[in-house]
């Protein structure tokens, strides 16, 4: 043995000091967590206890009313909808193609080092900043007025960093031995990221777009800023069909229809009087919570069942 | 005799310097590669062999800061596969790779060896299905993967990933194949299967093969070039420099003395 190996005994003073340290932080962590989770599950149950009387059917048939027990949420989860449409619609090509011509194309240079630094920094402005500008450019400058296109435009602007770099992180975890692969067969550079690079990607920027949306689908203050109404008692236009007033309504018509989202219906309730709205937000609340929640485990499924596939 | 003395060039080095950058990797080589034989790279880690191996299909313009100086003659055309006119992709569709760790596309089998083909505009699936068993037969795997076509190939054993890789090179008709340690992260039965498929390809095809199994340069290679510190110290057909080798470097490194 070494002189200045250690005993049996003091071996184990060692490790079992170790694990009182071990078992400390265990309890710590633990403790962390429930307070996390306990706020979570005290605020949905609160929602739910609190609306559960307005979870009824014509809760989302309903447009908004006066008279708290009659108001629903109609226009407002349709409007929330066709905004998310709006948005990915113009967020999820326009940021997963800048983020693959960043990765695949940019050359390593001062500029692209100042673009990357700018796009993490955009995801850092405040979301009213963007309303101010969507206020300037979309509703006077191009003139889209208070529309769905405008807001959903807004919110494509908001989301589009985290969909760049969710876009890039996905691509930077494909091996470059594939994209060799690729290229040593005589492909282009847009052919490896057609057949390659975008798909082996998807599940990676699915995730970033839904996190996106999740974030985009619960923002108030642009869509306030850039005028959205408080009270609406139509839908946007079904295409190619005939309104109340004869016009029949063409196909892309309910992009520049007027529209309120959840969280300015749950806004425009909380700040009644009336204590009966009370409920309705409570109500409204935890629908916009489970309109997250399913879009996150939408995104959840999609990302398992396309990586089941993806292996290097 | 004195016929296969003298085989026909597929290319040649021409006083080939490179650069990663500042730091210079290759060294003013000039070698022969001779056509439908097995030319073997030989050299201790970082002697410059990939990087060679890696400028005749042009994969280090994939990456900023590369240079490249001299020539790589390609015949019987005669181009210059360096020269900033020769587009590289046009080089890719000439010249074949196959890497060091199998690199199988996450997709079907038989995609991945279509891929090629469909880069070349090729979609005629009649034409695919016959380009694909036809050069899964040529790298021997068509047997074990012609009821499964459709299953993902990363699936398939390491052994049989590689010779799939090979297939996916194959089934666009390369003149020169390149093989990068082909065989490092096999175990020896696959190794003797993808030793025994080049030894078969040269039929056919010029082929290029970085190794550092000096049995294996030794089993499958007709000629073999030594390399050290990004110089080409000796060249020569693969008996002699086994058997007889002219330098000392070479001599010590084959004997085992340095490596």
């Amino acid at each position: 043995m070494h002189a200045n190996s250690l005993t049996t005994e003091q071996i184990r003073a060692l490790i079992a000091k170790g694990k009182l340290k071990d078992a400390i932080f265990k309890v710590l962590g633990i403790f962390c967590l429930a307070v996390a989770l306990l706020v979570i599950v005290l605020l949905v149950s609160d929602m739910v206890a609190k609306g559960s009387e307005r979870f009824t059917v014509d809760f989302f048939l309903n447009f908004a009313s006066r008279r708290a027990t009659q108001a629903g949420i109609l226009s407002a989860w349709v409007g929330s909808l066709l905004v998310m449409l709006v948005t990915a619609l113009a967020a999820v090509p326009i940021g997963v193609a800048a983020g693959v011509y960043l990765e695949e194309y940019a050359k390593r240079n001062w500029i692209t080092e100042i673009i990357e630094i700018n796009i993490t920094n955009l995801a850092a402005v405040p979301s009213i900043v963007y309303g101010l500008l969507a206020l300037g450019i979309f509703v006077y400058q191009f003139g889209f007025g208070q529309s769905i296109l405008s807001a959903g435009l807004t919110l494509a602007l908001l989301i589009l960093p985290i969909i760049i770099v969710s876009t890039r992180e996905a691509i930077r975890a494909i091996p470059a031995m594939i994209r060799e692969g690729s290229m040593a067969v005589g492909a282009t550079r847009w052919q490896t990221c057609r057949y390659h690079i975008i798909p082996y990607a998807m599940p990676g920027i699915l995730t970033g777009v839904i996190i996106g949306l999740a974030r985009a689908i619960g923002e108030t203050a642009p869509i306030i800023t850039i005028g959205a109404l408080t009270f609406i008692a139509f839908l946007p236009p079904v295409p190619y069909t005939t309104g109340a007033d004869g016009v029949t309504a063409g196909m892309f018509d309910w992009v520049m229809s007027p529209f309120t989202v959840m969280p300015i219906q749950i806004f425009n309730w909380t700040s009644r009087p009336d204590p009966a709205f009370e409920v309705n937000a409570a109500a409204a609340g935890f629908v916009l919570m489970a309109m997250v929640l399913t879009m996150n485990g939408i995104a959840i499924y999609l990302r398992y069942k396309m990586r089941k596939n993806i292996k290097w | 005799m004195q016929i296969h003395d003298t085989p026909q060039l597929k290319a040649e080095a021409r006083n080939l310097n490179f650069y990663y950058g500042e730091a210079k990797a290759l060294k003013g080589i000039n070698m022969p590669i001779y056509d439908k034989k097995v030319t073997a790279l030989i050299g201790p880690s970082g002697c410059g062999k990939s990087t060679y191996l890696r400028s005749f299909n042009r994969m280090h313009d994939l990456y900023p800061g590369n240079r490249y100086e001299g020539e790589i003659r390609f015949f019987p055309d005669n181009t210059n596969l360096l020269s900033p006119e020769v587009d590289p992709i046009e080089v890719r569709m000439r010249v074949g790779m196959v890497f060091q760790k199998p690199n199988p596309f996450p997709k079907t089998i038989y995609e991945n060896v279509a891929y090629g083909l469909r880069v070349r505009g090729e979609n005629n699936r009649r034409v695919l299905d016959d380009k694909v068993e036809h050069a899964l037969r040529g790298a021997a795997i068509w047997d074990e993967v012609k009821d499964r076509l459709q299953d993902m190939a990363p699936n398939l054993s390491g052994g049989q990933q590689q010779r799939l890789c090979i297939a996916r090179a194959l089934a666009t008709d390369p003149e020169l194949l390149l093989f990068d340690e082909p065989t490092s992260a096999l175990d020896p039965i696959a190794t003797g299967a993808i030793e025994e498929l080049v030894h078969e390809l040269k039929k056919r095809v010029t082929i290029l093969i970085v190794t550092h199994n000096m049995q294996q340069a030794a089993r499958v290679s007709d000629f073999t070039a030594y390399m050290y510190l990004g110089e080409l110290i000796e060249f020569g057909k693969t008996d002699e420099i086994f058997i007889k080798p002219q330098d000392k470097r070479t001599e010590d490194y084959i004997t085992g003395r340095m490596g």
